[in-house]
């Protein structure tokens, strides 16, 4: 007979669901214990999660996934987290929709739209937010901080209250208010940097250093990346199990794109999904556009620019995985575009009129994207394509405020009505066809 | 020529922790030879196994990236500050 010595450490190592092996550089494949740390200490390239693929393959199952939440957290064997005690807002499993409208309009046959603007705090943020916040209080912090282009800086806030975290968000100063309010509704300190956000985060990586808080984008990037696979296995699972021919993707650092196509690789790699060759394409603003040029220019370097857009949640001059992201569109035979501040208005109302989706300008970019890459025929009609719609309209106000129809303002009576809308009916034309 | 090169701190242990240093050299590429045969071990923290400077460290002449300029070639004049700093991981989307 066994003793219990002898027997209760197996039964554990049976029931463990450990699946963190390591951090590894994604450049010279140093390996790293598992902490809080970005950065190789031997060639400084980004560190990657290393996963024990052989005991999550042991129990992932499209079955074990259906029963899951109904949020991100049905993935949960695939993120990078211990506990099964995760801090959530039901972030995620956001819808995706057949956009006749909008394919019949671009002659995009099978166009789907990936609706990520009605998260809790109505951005894909709360996706990496929420992976980087549980794997932060797991690593024995209580202070959460970001450098933000706005959207990270609400789903950091939010989700720092919930978890009862102290929060400090750094934002570059001329932010747009409803972003500020956005992070300011949930009581963190909010830090207004006079600069660009590649200055906020320049600052961010030096007080990170100093003050030894989980600084998600920062310090805790490698766990928080990760969160961004969920829009690859969400979209697999909600096409019925398979990987779309091609995906439109905004890009600011590059990393969504590569944590995408990440997500349909594992799933291939599991089992869950047949191996397809998916083409990824990247979207930016044309006054912010360093991956799209370096893929024009077949560049191995991505040269740094100014950014000057409206398109500020994309506005990052210095892409930290436009590298990354520039190889697996070329890899994939995807394309690159990019798109005038005049055009990511007119997406934005495309989308609106055509699909009753109101984005803000990051999905102005991947629709005015998706838009020329169809009319180019870089897209090709009957491709299953997925355009990644990543933020909310109530966001960016202000660019579209004055081009919105204005209200008539009249009497309260059927006369004054009959009047104004024979003076209207002859001339009111929809925005942005 | 003689000029002065600024060592990032996750590099200080090899030049006893002094953060500036002096070099002898006509282009980055001397440089960074001189630099590894005063402090070995220097060479393949900054270059890969091909001798190319890695990608996430940025190598500057007087405040200019040398990857705007003739990379490893770029020609170094006298007196002048060369700054080694690892790109920073960051960002959002």
């Amino acid at each position: 007979m066994a003793t219990r010595g002898g027997i209760l450490p197996w039964v554990f190592y049976f029931m463990s669901e450990k699946k963190i092996k390591a951090l590894q550089c994604k450049e010279c494949a140093h390996e790293f214990p598992a902490k809080a740390t970005h950065v190789c200490e031997f060639c400084f390239g980004p560190l990657e999660v290393v996963y024990d693929y052989a005991a999550i393959k042991s129990r992932i199952s499209r079955a074990s996934i259906e029963k899951g939440p109904r949020s991100l957290w049905r993935y949960w064997d695939l993120l990078p987290v211990e506990t099964r005690d995760v801090i959530t807002l039901q972030e995620g499993f956001t819808p995706l929709f057949h956009a006749k409208n909008l394919g019949k309009l671009l002659g995009l046959n099978n166009l789907y739209i990936k609706n990520d603007s009605v998260n809790p705090t109505f951005s894909f943020k709360d996706r990496v937010v929420t992976t980087a916040i549980t794997r932060a209080r797991e690593l024995g912090f209580d202070t959460v901080a970001c450098a933000s282009t706005g959207n990270l800086a609400c789903a950091v806030a939010a989700f720092g209250a919930v978890a009862n975290f102290r929060s400090f968000v750094f934002i570059p100063a001329d932010l747009e208010p409803s972003k500020v309010v956005g992070a300011g509704i949930y009581g963190p300190t909010i830090i207004g940097i006079e600069g660009n956000y590649d200055q906020v985060n320049r600052l961010c990586a030096e007080v990170a250093d100093a003050f030894k808080w989980a600084f998600v984008n920062v310090n805790i990037r490698p766990y928080y990346a990760e969160g961004s696979k969920t829009l690859g296995f969400e979209v697999a699972e909600q096409l019925g199990w398979r990987a779309p021919d091609h995906c439109v993707v905004p890009m600011a650092s590059g990393s969504l794109l590569t944590k995408i196509y990440k997500g349909l690789q594992e799933f291939t790699q599991l089992g869950l999904i047949e191996a397809h060759p998916t083409r990824m394409s990247g979207a930016q603003a044309e006054g912010c556009s360093p991956i799209v040029s370096a893929w024009r220019e077949k560049s191995e370097i991505i040269k740094p620019v100014q950014p000057k857009t409206i398109a500020k949640s994309l506005a990052i001059g210095n892409p930290a995985d436009g590298y990354y992201a520039k190889k697996i569109i070329e890899a994939t035979n995807g394309a690159a575009e990019s798109v005038t501040d005049r055009e990511v208005i007119d997406g934005i109302f495309l989308l609106a009129q055509t699909e009753g989706v109101y984005t803000e300008t990051a999905g102005g970019v991947t629709i005015a994207s998706l838009k020329k890459l169809a009319a180019s025929g870089k897209i090709r009609p009957d491709e299953l394509t997925v355009a990644y719609i990543t933020g909310n309209g109530y966001k960016t106000q202000e660019v579209v405020m004055n081009e919105v129809n204005k209200p008539y303002i009249i009497e309260p009576s059927v006369a004054k009505f009959r009047e104004i809308y024979e003076q209207i009916s002859s001339k009111e034309k929809p925005h942005g066809r | 020529m003689a000029v002065k090169v600024r060592i990032p701190a996750p590099l200080r242990k090899l030049t006893k922790e002094q953060p500036v240093v002096d070099c002898e050299g006509k282009t980055v590429e001397d440089i960074l030879a001189n630099l590894e045969k005063n402090y070995p071990g220097m060479k393949e923290r900054i270059c890969d196994e091909n001798g190319q400077i890695r990608r996430f460290i940025n190598v500057f002449v007087n405040q200019e990236d040398i990857r705007f300029k003739e990379g490893a070639k770029t020609v170094v004049p006298d007196g002048a500050e060369i700054s080694i700093i690892p790109a920073i991981a960051g960002g959002v989307r």
